[in-house]
């Protein structure tokens, strides 16, 4: 069975088609990009799946299961977590506190046995938090307030914040956009990390095609809301279509 | 001296409720932005709600809780049915803001059409005639058992918020809603909790409130305005200064009373707030709200 179906997704803002007609699959433990000009409906498509934006038309399949009509957190708490293009942390609390209010979601739904039980819940999810702590490089900042972390450690922390989620499908909204050459390398390589170390599926919107075709296994290439074109990097980069769409009418 | 503590002793009780009513306000403010204009009139009708069961000889231990409830449903009713819609509808925050004046019209036309315009005499087990002399100081029970449930009340709110899930969840939706929902927090149920818990603060206030004024459908006005001008003063986004604010707004208003003239009563506490925002806008314990450029 796939992990996510997206099928003849069409969204419309009164005149005008944010997405038409889009679709494509997703395999298990497959990290699949997004890639397209600016305005193509990227971040759209991923509002659609997060539940931010009901579509005007078309399904959303998750491990066989519609999400259209949900609202944010049931998708969240069926296994989808998400980055944000401009992070969106809690400001004022530290660096732990956003992890660990990542881990909401897992936490009993009984109170009295969550009371009863409380030492040992605490400590099996900062158990959790610490070891995607270490994975990503934060000690250093565990006990900062988030505002007060620069803009690499932010990124950082809000891939963190959707890891320990423990999510099935990851959505990964421009991950190393605004990095520097050092730090993008830095994310790139924990992005194909995560799915190794932590066993689950990546959809990746990015700009950076050289880095997105070292990371992707497949691509699905939008433009003006609809789809151009899907297949490996190496297919998607020789694709001519591709190759107007990014740098214009070949002179 | 003795009359400054004696002032200072009934500032302390009428203090700790509109400590309570601004933590009702606050709350709110804090999660959505809205200044909420029905919050007195809220609890002016579970107030009314606890003026006739207790009328009707229910024991204070049932209509208490009762009425407490009824108030918290009400808020979380009105939430559901009239912001989520017009949230939905993307209603901007001045317009939720209007909403609230006009609901505070629509109860006020309630309270009138179900317990008319007379003022009442709310049955009470507190009584501020009866008094206990400590040394040179008067104590009345209504104002001691006031001031108990003002702070007890306080504290409890502190609890829920510091050290439960449920206020975690709270400060998260508050400080961020989308990344709150993408962590799978339910930010509607947890705003909707927030109504009633601020409405519940509320109708408490009015019902130790009620036995020391008239019962009218207006007599929440008075201390709806002071609990606000309280939470100004704290800095409309902190729950401590709530707090705070309206210990010093319930202190200064009877020493103004009591010092200056009776008519000053109701006028320094405003004035206060006027200095206040010309001197420190954000309040004593607000955040300055500095945007990164």
């Amino acid at each position: 069975m796939q992990l996510l179906t997206v099928d003849a997704l069409t969204v419309r803002f009164g005149g005008i088609s944010a997405l038409s007609d889009v679709g494509f699959t997703m395999d298990d433990r497959e990290i699949l990009s997004i890639i397209g000009p600016n305005g193509a409906g990227k971040t759209t498509l991923f509002n659609c799946i997060s539940g931010v934006y009901q579509p005007t038309r078309g399904e959303i399949l998750f491990q066989g299961e519609s999400l259209l009509g949900l609202s944010p957190d049931r998708i969240a708490v069926k296994g989808i977590g998400r980055t944000f293009q401009n992070i969106r942390l809690f400001n004022n609390m530290t660096v732990l506190d956003n992890l660990m209010l990542g881990r909401h979601i897992r936490f009993r739904r009984n109170p009295l046995q969550a009371y009863l039980r409380i030492r040992t819940e605490e400590l099996r999810h900062r158990e959790k938090v610490e070891e995607v702590i270490g994975f990503l490089d934060l000690q250093a900042y565990r006990k900062m307030r988030v505002m007060d972390c620069p803009y690499g450690v932010q990124k950082r922390v809000e891939l963190g914040r959707a890891i320990v989620m423990e999510p099935k499908l990851l959505l990964l909204d421009e991950p190393v956009a605004g990095l520097t050459a050092e730090e993008k390398n830095r994310v790139a390589y924990l992005v194909t990390e995560i799915r190794g170390r932590f066993g689950l599926s990546i959809l990746l919107i990015e700009h950076d095609l050289r880095i997105v075709s070292r990371l992707a296994d497949r691509m699905v290439v939008l433009n003006f809301g609809q789809k151009l074109t899907e297949g490996t990097p190496a297919e998607v980069q020789k694709n001519p279509e591709v190759i107007r769409a990014y740098v214009g009418e070949e002179a | 001296m003795v009359t400054f503590f004696q002032y200072l002793i009934s500032g302390l009780s009428a203090g700790s409720l509109y400590a309570l009513v601004a933590l009702g306000i606050v709350l709110i403010y804090r999660s959505t932005r809205i200044l909420n204009f029905a919050h007195g009139d809220k609890a002016t009708v579970g107030t009314f709600v606890a003026f006739t069961l207790l009328s009707r000889d229910l024991p204070f231990y049932l209509a208490l809780p009762i009425s407490l409830v009824f108030g918290a449903l009400l808020a979380m009713f009105f939430y559901f049915a009239i912001i989520v819609p017009a949230q939905r509808r993307d209603a901007t925050i001045l317009g939720q803001i209007t909403i609230t004046v006009g609901l505070s019209m629509v109860l006020q036309g309630a309270l009138l059409f179900f317990w008319g315009t007379e003022s009442q005499i709310m049955p009470f087990p507190l009584s501020d005639t009866r008094v206990w002399t400590v040394g040179p100081f008067y104590f009345n029970q209504l104002s001691i058992g006031t001031f108990l449930v003002g702070i007890t009340g306080s504290i409890l709110l502190y609890f829920l918020i510091q050290k439960t899930r449920l206020g975690l969840a709270m400060k998260a939706t508050s400080e961020n809603l989308a990344a709150a929902q993408t962590l799978g927090i339910p930010t509607r149920t947890v705003l909707a909790t927030s109504w009633g818990l601020a409405a519940l603060f509320g109708v408490l206030a009015g019902m130790f409130l009620a036995p020391a004024l008239i019962l009218d459908p207006f007599f929440m006005l008075e201390p709806f305005l002071k609990g606000f001008s309280g939470a100004i003063l704290g800095g409309l986004n902190s729950l401590v200064g709530a707090v705070v604010g309206g210990l010093i707004i319930g202190i200064v208003e009877n020493l103004s009373g009591g010092y200056i003239s009776l008519e000053f009563k109701n006028t320094v506490p405003f004035l206060i707030i006027i200095l206040v925002l010309l001197v420190r806008p954000e309040g004593l314990f607000g955040k300055e709200f500095k945007e990164r450029i």
